[in-house]
């Protein structure tokens, strides 16, 4: 299956599309402008450790986000600032992470991308690409074996991480229990500076899908009413028990693999292809063309959003950090098994 | 000129294949990118078919070495981060450590880990996971904590004909800087007195190493003598050094950056008690990482690792005894 384009809606399905549509670009305008700021913020030295963006895919990430319910399974990635804030998190939430606040949801122990709230079913991935979706299959497995029905779990991906055994472990896997599984894979062109050749060799990674006996579905990455309508589409009929979907969108990163990065062996051919186009800006003037929004509109969200995160950043930088000395230095749960080591032994 | 630890890697490798038409380098990014440390800038140029991108598949990788290790190739595989090296945990610890002892046939392959904590790198950037190899029998496994010793072993590494886990800090890796590259070397297995002093013992390896000498130097002002050890190679370890220098001192301390349960400072008190407790004072002592996964944050991350604050004040109450 290959969707483009919208095909013209009847009249009914036409406001919520369009009510949709706004909403995913607004998530999408706040998450790259909260990606603005992660650089911004890195660059003047005031982050640890790697700044990981999303620029370029923000209308898959948010098209996977706003599909799912709150009461659904997801586990983002990397490059998916818009699909979390579509999911619920707050911009307050993702800022004390890469700045460390004690008040985060990590708490200083992790951070940047590294974020989640399992209780909510929002999952905090480990770096190990691959890792997180046998545990996506778990939870919904969970749900099952509870007599809980209707979820679905989305994981995020990149064309790198297709290449672990992990991926194939766990798209097999769903398979055989037939899970609501929604892999949804950014075909980037590139992981960090390795290209697609050098990790595959299938003419599109959506052809993966069918020797696991998964559905797959292919769609243009940088425009968002397909990515909307393919996302949706993957999820319902998740939802509906037809077992496992994957979603594969071609697309180009948009930026340096993190920011310490200045991509230079991007093919300068790619970045001037359809490939490359700014999702941001084809949502924007879609939005202009169906005269959905005017452009007064679009730059009050801006101020508006800018605005927002500034507040947050502020707010957050009055946070306190970690302090090493409230610090609960222990790493199991069950506490009357916490063994206690000798000070010298560092525990 | 100068030369950092990061540097005298790359020479390394650009030596071993320059010499050995049998060398070859695998992992992600490292081809025409030279790898996210740079640690094999330029070798892909220099050696066309040599140095070759891998998949992010780090079980194949490890796999495919062991294959053309069998067929008579001294493969280099460079893991991203020491970190993703347990996703080929299998291919290195069952088919790499015992392809020798089963078959008679050796398996020559230097798997480099770049390991140890930097500020910000967090629970899965940041490990130290020397003691899971050196554990398994049929590995090698070495830490070096000096320019010198970073270059000479990993071209050692690369020539014996056992599996190696090479073992490089990112912390070293620009902080470190020589003269020059060394014309002769100590031997992989021997020890090194870094530092020579009477009243305590303390060993370290790779980055403790330093945080050790430092120590040492703040304990010089009161008027202490800290004998330092560096280990080089945790496995094998050089335990007749290290017996030697407590037979001189008395005391020992063990630093390790990683986790304490079951790790090398503990091998090493495990040995000198048992081989040579008639040589202590005191009670030997031993100063790890926390016992948590490594955090993000600065400040929890500076109070997980040992610092040299930490190792003067363990120090301080061994020497008071
Ligand atoms: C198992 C594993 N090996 C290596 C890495 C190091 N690493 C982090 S991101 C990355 C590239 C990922 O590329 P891709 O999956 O295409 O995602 P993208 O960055 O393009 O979004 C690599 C190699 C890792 N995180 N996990």
């Amino acid at each position: 299956m290959l969707h483009t384009v919208l095909d013209t809606p009847p009249v009914g399905e036409t406001k919520a599309a369009r009510d949709q549509t706004l909403a995913a670009y607004r998530l999408m305008l706040t998450a790259r402008l909260l990606d603005d700021k992660y650089a911004a913020l890195y660059r003047g030295g005031k982050i640890h450790g790697g700044v990981f963006l999303g620029r370029g895919q923000e209308a898959l990430s948010v098209a996977i986000g706003i599909s799912l319910k709150k009461t659904d399974i997801f586990a983002p990635l990397i490059r998916d600032a818009a699909g979390r804030l579509a999911f619920g998190e707050t911009v307050v939430d993702a800022i004390r992470t890469y700045l460390g606040s004690a008040l985060g949801p990590m708490r200083g122990r992790d951070g940047n991308v590294h974020r989640g709230r399992p209780l909510e079913g929002y999952l905090p991935m480990v770096s190990h690409l691959g890792a997180m979706i046998s545990v996506v299959n778990g939870t919904l497995f969970a749900r099952r074996l509870k007599g809980v029905s209707g979820t679905v779990g989305a994981t995020c991906l990149g064309d790198g991480a297709t290449s672990t055994g992990a991926f194939h472990e766990a798209l097999n896997q769903a398979a055989v229990e037939k899970l609501p599984l929604v892999l949804v894979v950014a075909d980037n062109q590139y992981a960090y500076s390795t290209p697609t050749s050098r990790q595959f060799v299938c003419e599109d990674l959506a052809d993966k899908a069918s020797g696991y006996g998964v559905a797959a579905h292919s769609v243009d990455g940088t425009d968002l009413v397909a990515c909307l309508k393919t996302a949706g589409e993957a999820v319902a009929r998740a939802r509906s028990g037809e077992g496992p979907q994957l979603i594969v969108a071609r697309l180009l990163r948009l930026c340096g693999h993190g920011e310490h990065d200045d991509s230079h062996y991007i093919d300068p051919k790619l970045k001037t292809s359809p490939l490359g186009r700014d999702c941001l800006k084809v949502a924007e003037e879609f939005l202009l063309r169906q005269q959905w929004a005017d452009s007064a509109t679009l730059d009050g969200w801006r101020t508006e959003v800018v605005r927002e995160i500034e507040d947050a950043v502020a707010q957050v930088r009055r946070e306190p950090a970690p302090d090493p000395y409230d610090e609960k230095w222990q790493a199991i749960s069950s506490r009357h098994l916490i063994e206690l080591h000798d000070e010298d032994s560092g525990s | 000129m100068s030369i950092t630890y990061l540097e005298a890697i790359r020479e390394a490798q650009s030596h071993a294949l320059r010499d050995d038409p049998r060398v070859f380098i695998y992992g992600q990014d490292i081809g025409a990118f030279g790898g996210a440390f740079k640690a094999t800038k330029n070798l892909a140029r220099d050696f066309p078919g040599r140095v070759l991108d891998a998949p992010i598949s780090e079980d194949a990788m490890v796999g495919m070495a062991v294959g053309a290790a069998i067929e008579g190739l001294r493969p280099i595989i460079e893991m991203q981060f020491a970190d993703f090296s347990v996703v080929g945990f299998n291919q290195i610890v069952n088919q790499a450590a015992t392809l020798f002892w089963r078959t008679n046939v050796p398996c020559p392959i230097t798997i480099r880990l770049p390991f140890g904590g930097t500020e910000g790198g967090g629970p899965f950037h940041s490990q130290s996971i020397e003691a899971i190899y050196a554990h398994y029998p049929g590995l090698i496994v070495l830490t070096p904590a000096t320019v010198e010793d970073a270059y000479s072993m990993l071209l050692e590494a690369v020539a014996i004909d056992d599996p190696v886990i090479f073992c490089e800090h990112k912390f070293l890796y620009y902080h470190l800087k020589a003269d020059a590259l060394p014309s002769e070397a100590l031997p992989i297995g021997k020890a090194r007195i870094a530092r020579e002093g009477r009243d305590l013992t303390v060993v370290a390896y790779s980055a403790m190493v330093h945080e050790a000498l430092a120590a040492a130097a703040e304990l010089s002002a009161e008027g202490w003598e800290i004998e330092v050890v560096d280990l080089r190679s945790v496995k094998p370890l050089d335990t007749d050094t290290i017996m030697a220098s407590v037979a001189r001192t008395g005391r020992l301390l063990c630093v390790g950056e990683s986790w304490p349960w079951g790790g090398v400072t503990a091998e090493i008190i495990a040995r000198v008690a048992s081989e040579g407790f008639g040589l202590l004072d005191v009670p030997p002592q031993r100063l790890n990482a926390r016992d948590t996964p490594v955090p993000y944050h600065p400040n929890l991350w500076m109070a997980h690792r040992p610092t040299a604050r930490a190792i003067a004040a363990s120090a301080r109450k061994i020497l008071r005894r």
